[in-house]
Order: structure tokens, then sequence, then C-alpha cells
């Protein structure tokens, strides 16, 4: 027995052994690369054919690219196989997540591969709004690649038929409001047929809607270092305020808690005219409206504006150098102009770099889809999305009290000072 | 020699049991009095923290409250209608084939399926229930955005989809009931309540047990229509118990607050256990 144990072990040994050599030899970097899935369309199939056109280009590196889920799978398992010691080399995960990314040790700054002036020149062109979510402590983690913000699209026939003018979106909070009144229609029976508008806040994305409400009211949530939050502030409140109103004062909205998937359903059926959600729908409302519909930058009420939302390039630490070289070629190449642009034509998310949309492909898209360039002009009044450190459970804790207000148990002052507080006690330890 | 030849035959289910059921409950147990380790720093012992944490953590109460809003709610009221069906179903009649199958599809869906047309029935305004709602006059209702009428809701889901499963037990036991008890209890003068409360139900006892132990695990068990319908909310007026340690352990990477929220859960379920067994056993008449 003792002998077959030693045999064993000394086969293991050599097998290692033998392995050893073929990894230094002048064989293509293999790369496993993770990336989600949030928005309709064929999303894995223009990724791999991404993926191929890179191999042909770069033919000493080999991508395995792996579809992990939704955002929030996706860094369930890049972290598990990170804690299991066998890790993606490139992913592309949720922008907030960086703190939580950083906090778990998984990933490494990009700056220390910019090397050339082109490298300098192509991380200067991202938009600083995406920059915003992929910077803090004077490094830069995350390279921006899926990237989203906040619009308003309308229904311009039923502004038609409300007598409103269907070329003048709302611009103001108090537009919105007058116009979403006419919008919301009767029955006879004294039931809501159509609302004005619905911002959706069921599930994990009500404090992203919630930033296109407090960034126009002149508020801003956390500090770039990820361990402050500033939500118990009077112009917070107001806007929370705000939301609540719209639903129980005003009337124009659906009281308790709207579904984020359900609201473009609500939208393409004509039970809301008005909805708030991600530039990522835009591809599928254009798809499948049956009637004509306008895109609009969030309304203002002191100054415009949106949280940016989506995903970045992440290089992980566990990867020998060769490999987290080739992850940021494949990251560079694919956020090159002429990428960014397909990229952002197939699939509704915004261009990331400003040479993007200098391409001939994004001016000959936007000439067809005029309603594509609003997220673009809105970045520049955008702000960094919602994260601090231990992210998903600050961000709960906000969604928690965010829906408490909505679903009326809660005053705003109220909700906001639990949550507040709170986080205080979540982030204490990070400063 | 007889009992090394038994240790032998018990061999491959212990060490399954002990792999995959023993050691780590063991294990969470241990990782349950030391810190979460994050990236450089390591793990370290503190004792009973993490049990402080979870009392003073509200979500861990209300969840826990739910958890037993959500049995109390479900396991009856599916046992219930089990047992109806099931003797409805027993009874001759025409078409009982196809009834039967008619009960017991619920059962053969997938729980993500179920949750998505459930998901429908529940959309406020279009949805199902809300246009048979409108039709009869009533206010629309926005079923799974509301605080009171979310785990409800989720309840009614949870018993369409179980009470069938639990029918086919009961369905079984009858059909094993000898015809000569009932004609027996008839001959001597039984009313058909005497003869189902006095004899049918006592006889049946032991599938009610077996569907009650189901039941009550399934009910600390479930988390499927959870993720699919309303991820806990609004404000965690649905959140559960083994929901919420996924999110501990899944979503904040917190494993150590994971590990003692299990901790509890194992508790609750080795207690239901040893009730049943010990307790119910012995209330219980087996042929």
């Amino acid at each position: 027995m003792q002998r077959f144990v030693l045999k064993a072990l000394t086969l293991g040994v050599a097998g290692v052994l033998a392995t050893l050599p073929a990894w230094s030899q002048a064989k293509p970097v293999e790369l496993e690369f993770y990336y989600p899935v949030a928005v309709g369309g064929p999303i894995t199939k223009i990724v791999d054919d991404a993926v191929d056109k890179f191999e042909k280009s770069h033919p000493d590196i080999k991508i395995k690219s792996i579809y992990a889920g939704s955002y929030q799978d996706s860094v369930a398992k890049a972290l598990t196989a990170q804690k299991g010691g066998n890790p993606p080399q490139v992913a592309v995960l949720l922008s907030t997540d960086m703190f939580t990314l950083i906090d778990q040790d998984a990933i490494i700054p990009i700056d220390g591969f910019i090397k050339t002036d082109a490298d300098k020149q192509w991380l200067g062109s991202f938009y600083d709004a995406f920059m915003q979510n992929s910077r803090t402590d004077g490094k830069t983690w995350g390279i921006p690649f899926q990237r989203s913000t906040i619009v308003m699209y309308y229904n311009k026939q039923k502004f038609k038929e409300a007598g409103l003018n269907p070329d003048q979106p709302p611009a103001t909070w108090e537009q919105l409001v007058a116009d979403a009144k006419k919008l919301t229609k009767t029955g006879a029976d004294g039931q809501v047929t159509q609302w004005g508008l619905e911002i959706p806040s069921g599930g994990a994305f009500a404090y992203w809607l919630f930033q296109a409400l407090t960034t126009p009211n002149d508020a801003i949530l956390m500090n770039a270092a990820g361990n402050e939050v500033y939500l118990n502030k009077p112009a917070v409140i107001e806007s929370l305020q705000f939301w609540h109103d719209l639903a129980y004062k005003d009337k124009v909205m659906p009281t308790g808690t709207t579904d984020w998937g359900t609201t473009p359903q609500d939208f393409l059926v004509g039970k809301t005219a008005m909805m708030w959600t991600t530039t990522g729908n835009l591809t599928n409302v254009r798809k499948n409206a049956k009637f004509d519909f306008g895109v609009a930058p969030m309304p203002k009420a002191k100054r415009g504006g949106s949280p940016t939302g989506g995903g970045n390039f992440y290089i992980f630490k566990d990867a020998t150098p060769e490999q987290q070289q080739a992850a940021f070629e494949f990251a560079k190449w694919m956020t090159n102009p002429e990428n960014a642009a397909q990229w952002s034509i197939d699939t509704g998310y915004v261009a990331v770099t400003k040479p993007a949309w200098e391409t001939d492909a994004m001016k000959s898209y936007l000439s067809s889809v005029p309603q594509a360039a609003v997220a673009r002009d809105q970045l520049a009044v955008s702000v960094a999305e919602f994260s601090t450190h231990d992210n998903q459970r600050v961000t709960k804790l906000l969604n928690d009290n965010l829906q408490a207000v909505l679903t009326n148990s809660k005053t705003p002052a109220q909700a906001m000072a639990d949550a507040q507080s709170g986080a205080d006690r979540i982030l204490r330890s990070y400063r | 020699m007889n009992a090394v030849y038994g240790w032998l035959l018990l061999l491959p289910a212990m060490v399954l049991l002990i792999a995959f059921t023993h050691y780590p409950a063991l294990s969470t147990l241990w990782h349950s009095f030391f810190s979460t380790p994050r990236g450089a720093r390591p793990a370290r012992f503190v004792g009973m923290d993490n049990y402080a944490a979870m009392i003073d953590d509200p979500v861990f109460w209300e969840a826990l409250w739910n958890n037993l809003y959500f049995a109390l709610g479900t396991i009856p009221l599916s046992i219930l209608l089990a047992l109806i069906m099931a003797l409805w179903v027993n009874g001759k009649l025409h078409g009982r084939g196809f009834l039967r199958m008619a009960y017991f599809t619920p059962t053969v869906l997938p729980m993500v399926a179920v949750a998505n047309i459930w998901l429908f029935f529940y959309t406020p305004q279009y949805g199902l229930l809300d246009q048979i709602g409108q039709f009869l006059g009533f206010p629309a209702v926005n079923w799974l955005g509301n605080r009171d009428t979310v785990l409800p809701a989720i309840m009614a889901v949870t018993v369409w989809k179980e009470a069938g499963f639990f029918m086919i037990f009961y369905l079984a036991a009858l059909q094993q009931m000898s015809p000569s008890v009932r004609e027996a209890a008839l001959l001597e003068g039984a009313s058909r309540w005497q003869y189902f409360w006095r004899i049918l139900l006592p006889l049946l006892m032991p599938t009610t047990l077996f569907v009650l132990i189901n039941a009550l695990i399934n009910a600390f068990r479930v988390v499927d229509q959870i993720v699919v319908m309303t991820g806990g909310g609004p404000d965690n007026a649905s959140m559960l118990l083994l929901f919420y340690i996924y999110q501990a352990g899944f979503r904040f990477w917190d494993s150590a607050y994971a590990a003692t929220l299990t901790v509890v859960l194992l508790v609750i379920l080795g207690i239901t256990a040893l009730v049943n067994f010990n307790w119910l056993d012995r209330k219980t008449h087996y042929q």
C-alpha cells in the first residue's frame, strides 16, 4: 500500500514537472474571458465573432470566451473561481464591482500597461463620465466597455393624443408632472388604464434610477474613495419625496414598486406613455415598438444628468505577466474606435470613446437612429454610478429603503436616515 | 466478522454522507466563529461576534418571521388540498386519469418556469389576475410590488405547486387501503364522516407524517421563486432565510455571516426533524 502511494506521488510530481516547461515555450498565450449578458439580442454570437477576429490578428493569443450569466452571476463566478485558485485572466464585470474586486485582491490596475504615447492617447479617449467609475486612489482599475446611461423613452403617438407636442418631451420636473398628468388616463370605473410615467424600482436597480432623480437635483451620493455616502442630505430626501409623490400625490405612476423587467413591456403595449430605463434597451424598443417613439435626456430640476452604468474590462491578478499583457491587448483592441462603434451599433450600449463616434459606421448608424445620440450628449453632465466598498450590501440597504418609501411604509426622511446610519456602520472599517 | 461485513455494507453511504453532509455542517459551524477573510486580511477568531451581529440584524429577523408565516401559510393548506384532491380522484368517475394528470402537472414543471408563468399572472393591469379582476370590477393590484401582498402571492404559487405532489402520496396510500375496511365500517353502521374521521384519517397518518416532513423541509428550502419573482423585495417583504444566506454568501461575499445564518437554518431543520420523528411518530398508527 505504502509503495503504491509513493509511486503515485512520484508519478504525479513527474507529471507536473513534465508539463512545466510547456508553459515557458513559445506557445500561444491562453486566456479565459468571462462576460455577462444583460440586454436582449444575440450577444454571445457578437462576442464570439469579435474574439475570432481578434485571434486572427493576434496569432500568439488564444481566448476562451465564457458566457457567465447575468452581471451578478458573472462576478459570483469570477470570485468563486478566484477563491478556488483558478480565476479568469480577463472579465467584463459591473463598473460598480470595482471596490469589491479590489478588496478581494482579485484585480490589478491597468496603469502599468500604459507605456507608449498611443496607449496614453487611447486611455485618454474614454469619456470622463465612464472613467469616474473606473478610477480610485489615483489608479485606473477598469476599462469601460459596455456602458450605458438612463434615458427617457416616450410614446409620440400618446403625446399627440394628449394634445402635447411630440417633439418636445418634458425637460424639467414641473413639465414632467404636468405632461404625465395629461398622459394618465382613467376609465369610466375610476381605474387607471394608462400611466403617464413608469420608473422601475423593483429588484436590484432602484438605486440607479434614484440617481436619475438625485443627479438633476444636484446631489452626489458617495465620494470617489467609496467609503462615505451622503444619503441624508436635504436634496436627496427632496428627490425621494418627488419620486414618492409621482405615485401618491400626482397619481401619474403606479403605487408600490414597479418591476425592472416588465417596464419595457408596459411601454411597448402602451400601458405607460413614458418610461425611464437604460439606453441598452434602445435596440429592443426600436425593434418591437409599433408606434413612433422618442428618446430624451433626464428632465432637469437644478441641472441635467444621469448616472452611468454597465460593465468594464478587468485584468486579474492571479495570471502570468504574459497573460496579463495579452488581456490588456485584448481589452485595448475591443475598445478601439471601429470595434467600440460596432459594439454600440449591435447592442445599444453607448460607444465609450470619442473617436468611436467619428467612425463612418457610427455616423451612418446615427443618421438612421438619431435617438442613439441622446445618451452620448447626456454624458457631459453624467455622474458615477453609486458604488462603495462592500458595494452589494450598501446598495441593498439603499434599495430596501427606497422601496420602503415607494410602498408607503417609511417617510423619505426616515428612510434616508436609516440608510445613512446603516451604510455608515458598514463603511466604518474602510475609512 | 458479521460486524465487519455490516460496516462494509454501510461504508459507501457513510463516505458520501460524511463528505457531503456531516463534514460541511461541522465546517459551517466552525467558520461561523471566524471573520470573513478579505483579500490580504485572513480570517481570525471572533467568537460569538457573528451571532451578535445576526441578532442585531433586522433583515435576519424579518427573513425568519417571513419563513415562519410562509410555513404556516403553505403547509396546512397544501396538505388539506392534497387530501381533498386525492379523495376526489380516488373515486370512480369519468376522466379520472385526465384529472389526476391535471393535478400532478404543476409538480412536473420546473419551478423557474412556473415562477415565470406566475410573474405574468401577477403583472399589474394586463396580467391574468388583474384582467379577471377588472372584468369583475375590482381595482388593479400590484401583487408583487406591495409589502402586504407579496408574501401571500408567493405562498399561493407554492401551494399550487406542492399540493399535486403531496396528492400522489395520498393517492398511493388510498389505493393500498383494503376495501374490506370500508365495507366492515359501513356494515357496522358508521356514517361516511365517521369512516373518514375515525378510520381513513388515522390509517393515512404515516403518509401525513411523511408529507408533513417533506413540506416543512420544503418551506425552508424554497428559493427559486424568490429569485425569479421578487429578489426578496420590496424592502425585504418576501425575504426568506435561504435566499438571505445566498445573498450574504454570494452577493456580499460575507462567508462568515452566511455560515452563521446556515447554522440557524440547520438548527431549525434539526428541531423539526426531531419533533416529527420523536413526538409525532409516537402518535402515528402504523399497520
